[in-house]
């Protein structure tokens, strides 16, 4: 497949620059906190380049670094140092979750539960693994995206090797009850491991691994305002996993190459932030969350919600669908008036289909094509969201305009 | 959300999408057709204002549901065909839509594909019951088996998923 590639400098010069802009596209890639960007820049300048392997100042005041960074995230989620370790991404902690979980346990079960709304990078994994005898079961959700308890309890036996579930939901918000979920595994089989993907959890719910029970849980670096390019999967004691990749090793056993000292820094720099703010940035993500919902969906026709309402929502994921509204088009339209978000359409998609999460909680397909997710901030402002809301009726409205079929027909 | 794929559009879709030309319903328009659905997320409609005796276009507008590529490709096709015979309008191809919008990203290449067999669904049925002409192929041509093929993409995703969910 031979495809475009190409300067889209014209394009953006076409594009022009809004006269305001809010960045809302957290999901794909977050917003940086500006203390965390310091604080790479600086751990860069002064130890970061070092490795904390090798035997000179340098190398000792690297590891340094990363001992306290990691000590920091300990203590936010309530585990042992020993019990983090550290990759590039999300995704890539999530793929050796599943896969490096698959190879300790080879004689164990062969079955591996998910729900249906996981991310790509666990469900991915989990599927390339029948190809070696695994067989993969999805726990179908609610129309808000609760685990089905009922599936999820006949399912698991004693051939279940592993069940995933995220805490968060990362497109709709669903906050699923963990330590429920893991109570009832557990009475069904204790020898199950349980992973969650709690990138979009870490500094949105309270989030105590012991509190939980959990066995395996992811996160990001970015999700949590943080830099890109570090991921971090929380290993329960006694938890074994076999590497994905190979290298020369360092500090870590499951990630060969040379640790990324500055973003580890700017992560627990981001953590700190979080911890020292929770409850202030909960309330206030909250409150810009519900003014963005039920301002989109007081002021704008033939709009649905996607995902629960109130407290288990997300504080800061707003994803709503616009009927006869093609998501890929409204993302162009709000771009040309400073607004980035991105949708569920799979006009956006390199399968060409729709959102999984959205066809999952029963969204029709031409819902899912008009959806927009959006996640605020603790950097936003009431200003942001009154802007957004003041240019949304007339982009929906724009594109509805060019459609065959409007809502009054 | 769904596995994403980088689209570094030409500025010509972008100025397309944000001035679109011949935009809108034809009230009076000799024949109309669509393609997609808003199901599989690609919908254009044609319409055709045909000078009877010289069979030429007059006049051709666009409706769209669906990506910038697809609203500027059914823009761009209108101008192309205007004042064009039905015969040379039939021969336009999507590569040419895709040329002329400076080059669609491949992934792309269904948005042209979609406009130009809502065209020829157009033409096919201004002859419906009138006397065909030799260059009109008795058999659908390659676009038009598209379109027909993405309107059945949805049932072919569903049947997919309940394979999958337990």
């Amino acid at each position: 497949m031979t495809d475009i590639i190409r300067s889209v400098k014209d394009l953006i010069e076409i594009h022009g620059k809004p006269k305001r802009e809010v960045y809302l596209d957290s999901e794909n890639s977050g917003l940086i906190f500006p203390e965390a960007l310091e604080e790479m820049i600086s751990c860069y300048r002064e130890t970061g380049y070092g490795h904390p392997s090798i035997t000179h100042k340098i190398g000792w005041m690297s590891y340094e670094k990363m001992f306290k960074s990691t000590q920091i995230l300990a203590d936010f989620i309530n585990s042992s140092v020993d019990e983090i370790a550290y990759f590039h991404s999300g995704t890539e902690a999530n793929n050796v979750a599943v896969t490096g979980l698959a190879r300790a346990y080879k004689n164990r079960g062969k079955k591996i539960i998910v729900s249906s709304i996981e991310h790509f990078s666990v469900i991915f994994p989990a599927e390339k693994l029948e190809n070696y005898g695994y067989r993969v079961v999805k726990i179908p959700v609610d129309e808000y995206g609760f685990i089905n308890v009922d599936s999820l309890s006949n399912a698991i036996d004693k051939d279940t090797l592993l069940v995933s579930i995220a805490a968060v939901n990362h497109e709709i918000g669903t906050i699923q009850d963990i330590r429920g979920l893991v109570e009832i595994i557990k009475d069904k089989n204790p020898q199950t491991i349980f992973h969650t993907d709690a990138a979009d959890a870490l500094g949105k719910i309270n989030f105590d691994v012991d509190r939980l029970g959990v066995d395996l849980a992811t996160f990001s670096g970015h999700k949590v305002y943080g830099p890109k390019g570090v991921g971090v999967l929380y290993i329960k004691e006694g938890i074994k996993l076999e590497p994905v990749i190979y290298g020369q090793l360092s500090t870590q056993r499951l990630w060969p190459g040379v640790e990324n000292i500055p973003a580890i820094a700017g992560f627990a720099k981001a953590i700190e932030i979080i911890r020292n703010n929770f409850d202030t940035f909960v309330f206030h993500m909250r409150s810009l969350r519900d003014d963005l919902i039920d301002g989109l969906l007081e002021n704008i026709p033939y709009t649905l919600l996607n995902g629960p309402k109130g407290d288990r929502r997300a504080p800061d994921n707003v994803n709503v669908s616009f009927l006869y509204c093609e998501g890929e088009a409204l993302t162009i339209e709000l771009s040309m008036r400073g607004i980035y978000v991105s949708s569920g359409s799979a006009c956006t998609s390199r399968l060409l289909e729709p959102s999984h999460v959205l066809l999952a909680i029963g969204r029709k397909h031409e819902e899912a094509h008009g959806s927009v997710l959006m996640k605020v901030t603790p950097m936003h402002t009431m200003e942001d969201v009154k802007y957004v809301l003041s240019q949304f009726p007339q982009a929906i409205s724009r594109i509805r305009s060019l459609s065959p079929l409007k809502p009054e027909e | 959300m769904s596995t994403r794929i980088p689209l570094p559009y030409g500025p010509k879709v972008l100025e397309l999408f944000r001035n679109p030309k011949n935009m809108g319903r034809m009230e009076d328009a000799t024949v109309v057709a669509v393609t997609g659905s808003l199901a599989c997320g690609d919908m254009i409609a044609i319409y055709l204002k045909i000078d009877e005796e010289t069979q030429v276009i007059k006049k051709a507008t666009f409706e769209s549901y669906g990506c910038a590529a697809n609203i500027a490709a059914a823009s761009i096709m209108t101008e192309m065909i205007k004042g064009k015979t039905l015969k040379e309008a039939w021969n336009i191809s999507w590569r040419d839509i895709s040329e002329e919008l400076g080059g669609l990203p491949s992934i792309k290449y269904h948005c042209g594909v979609l406009a130009v067999g809502a065209l020829r669904r157009a033409i096919r049925s201004y002859f419906e019951n009138k006397s065909k002409p030799d260059w009109l192929p008795e058999e659908l041509t390659h676009e038009e088996k598209h379109a027909l093929e993405e309107e059945k993409l949805v049932e072919m995703i569903e049947k997919r998923m309940k394979r999958k969910t337990n």
